[in-house]
């Protein structure tokens, strides 16, 4: 099996107030394609500095992290940019969608981004609204949407440039019991594929039978890499 | 990418409107009032702009602008006949003579005389009369706001207008009496009197006797005869200062301009309006991209560049200048126009609009670098952050 995501000794330090923070020390993480990997902890064990670093969005300090084999660290600010336009998709904790755009125009996103046709990217955010269950809601600003619906929205925008990484934030943190369930439901049927992986972070412990892989973390380090419930 | 910058832009009405109001009082404060200003400062020279004919206008040497009376002796307007190249020379008499109205009170008229022979000099445009019915006895014309405001006939009732002077209507000027017999159309002056033409002859006949009363030599050069040249000569060979038509002009702006308050006031009002637009603008603009900072940080993540970023936000900030400034402009024209019947200056040269555009653009610049300048520096991470 290729591997999507390969760190080796990385380490990331921040500085705050004149003190040193080790976010990420001495991470080894190697995910596999067609695997979905949850990295779980308490809140400042550095999931989100190593969910950063993976998707290209911040530079580790030493170490190596590889996507596809590609090292990101090598490539210039330009290149990143359209690695991540590419390759990444992305479902915020908080979804983080536009909220002037409606629906589809917030799932057209990355399509526009990679130079495809405004009406083109519609059509196409249209059908994979419709995938998502919302094909009828395409028209709804976010405000109109309630928080599944909008996460729902979010996962159509993560996936319709076909990107072979998704990264997933806290996806159902902000979500009911039922809403978090269907959300992943959602993610492990139409996002997970033999050639996409996918990196969740979460401390939401209901979710953890969805992932093949549970990474958990703390203090910076990986403690251990175990196989999820489901599998075992 | 432009369409997104679009609809992130008017997605927030509030703000939106807050910022095209910013812009839209700027645009307007720096046309409105620059508007007034060069309509006062053209009214400061509209006498000589109404007199059309002559090239040059001949004065004692320290008149320092039109209403800047130094009167000549009748005798040097002979002398500056006698220089080559003067077709014709004519005189000119402008004074302030008191009229008194029908009520007893007395109101301050200019009183132009002018050539009994040739009446060079008349006002540009006569609505009622002719201008040859000043060669009959005690006859003036009235130019028509004065007619109806200032000259006209108090009503008996109070509040009421004045009932306008017409023809056949009788002045006292100066206790000598003058008929009306035309009203004419003449452009208002920088202290938007009454004016009074009548002959050269007869305006001294009015005026306190005085030793001289020749205010102004008006002069025509003869064909291919170069105005500054022939002015030159006169000054040489007679003494009186000679100006061009534009030089006069440009003695009686430079005048208004260093001698009085209104550059100064004016200069504060628009300084105000731009200082005022640009804070509003600006600081709207400026919460508006901190408000969709986030939304720029997940375009960030998601791949788009800097440069997209900025074209985005330059975008924005041109078409809230763009609408700021039309609709400024917009109601200056309509402020122009609800007004054209009144007594405020008001005058719309299209540099105007260069001058305003030039305003918001800077503001408009000023908001967009320093949201440009937030944007740049935005680490995309901070998506990840709830």
């Amino acid at each position: 099996m290729s591997l999507a995501v390969r760190c080796q000794n990385l380490t990331k330090t921040y500085h705050t107030g004149g003190q040193i923070v080790t976010a990420l020390n001495n991470i080894n993480l190697e995910i596999t394609m067609g695997e979905l990997m949850m990295l779980v902890g308490p809140s400042g064990c550095g999931k989100t500095t190593l969910i950063s670093v993976i998707a290209g969005i911040l530079n580790q300090d030493s170490g190596l992290c590889e996507i596809f084999g590609i090292d990101l660290q090598k490539l210039s600010n330009k290149e990143k940019l359209n690695f991540r336009a590419r390759n990444i998709g992305f479902v915020f904790q908080t979804f983080n969608l536009l909220p002037a755009l409606n629906a589809a125009e917030n799932v057209s996103i990355p399509l526009i981004i990679n130079g495809v046709k405004r009406s083109i990217a519609e059509r196409k955010a249209i059908e994979l609204l419709t995938q998502v269950g919302l094909g009828d809601r395409w028209k709804s600003l976010p405000s109109q949407l309630s928080g599944g619906q909008q996460q729902r929205v979010a996962i159509a925008r993560a996936l319709i440039h076909n990107p072979k990484l998704i990264v997933c934030d806290e996806p159902t943190s902000a979500l009911d019991h039922e809403s978090g369930r269907n959300v992943m439901n959602l993610l492990k049927a139409v996002a997970l594929q033999k050639d996409r992986s996918l990196v969740i972070v979460t401390h939401d412990a209901r979710i953890f039978e969805f992932a093949d892989q549970v990474a958990e973390m703390d203090d910076g380090h990986i403690i251990k890499v175990r196989n999820s419930l489901s599998r075992m | 990418m432009n369409y997104i910058a679009i609809k992130m832009l008017m997605g927030d009405k509030g703000k939106y409107i807050g910022i095209i109001m910013g812009l839209t009082f700027a645009s307007l404060i720096m046309t409105q009032q620059p508007a007034i200003f060069v309509g006062l400062m053209a009214r400061s020279y509209s006498f000589i702009s109404d007199l059309g004919l002559p090239d040059i206008w001949v004065m004692d040497p320290k008149v320092q602008f039109v209403d800047d009376i130094k009167p000549l002796q009748d005798t040097e307007l002979y002398r500056v006949r006698g220089v080559s190249g003067v077709e014709w020379a004519t005189p000119l008499y402008k004074g302030l003579l008191k009229a008194r109205l029908t009520d007893g009170t007395f109101q301050t008229c200019n009183v132009i005389g002018l050539d009994d022979a040739t009446l060079i000099g008349g006002p540009p445009i006569m609505l009622e009369g002719q201008l040859d019915d000043l060669r009959r006895s005690d006859s003036v014309i009235v130019d028509i706001d004065g007619a109806t405001e200032k000259l006209g006939k108090p009503s008996l009732i109070p509040g009421e207008k004045p009932t306008p002077l017409k023809i056949g209507d009788s002045l006292e000027l100066n206790d000598r009496r003058a008929i009306v017999v035309g009203i004419a159309k003449s452009t208002r002056t920088f202290q938007s009197q009454p004016v009074v033409y009548t002959t050269y002859s007869r305006a001294k006949n009015y005026a306190p006797k005085e030793r001289k009363l020749l205010s102004f030599i008006l002069v025509k050069t003869k064909q291919g005869q170069d105005p500054h040249e022939l002015a030159r000569r006169i000054k040489q060979h007679t003494g009186p200062a000679a100006y061009t038509q534009a030089e006069f002009k440009e003695l009686t702006y430079q005048y208004f301009m260093h001698n009085t308050g209104i550059p100064i006031n004016f200069g504060i009002s628009i300084l105000l309006g731009f200082i005022v637009g640009a804070a509003i603008a600006g600081q709207t603009f400026y919460n508006f991209t901190l408000d969709n900072i986030r939304q720029f940080g997940v375009l960030k993540a998601m791949g788009t560049g800097n440069l997209v970023l900025l074209r985005m936000i330059l975008l924005q900030a041109v078409l809230v200048g763009s609408i700021g400034y039309g609709l400024g402009v917009g109601l200056t024209a309509l402020f122009g126009f609800a007004t054209r019947h009144t007594i405020l200056a008001f005058k719309f040269p299209w540099q105007l609009l260069l001058f305003s555009g030039t305003g918001v653009s800077i503001i408009c610049i000023f908001a967009a670098l320093i949201s440009i300048f937030k944007v740049f520096r935005l680490e995309p991470a901070i998506v990840f952050k709830g």
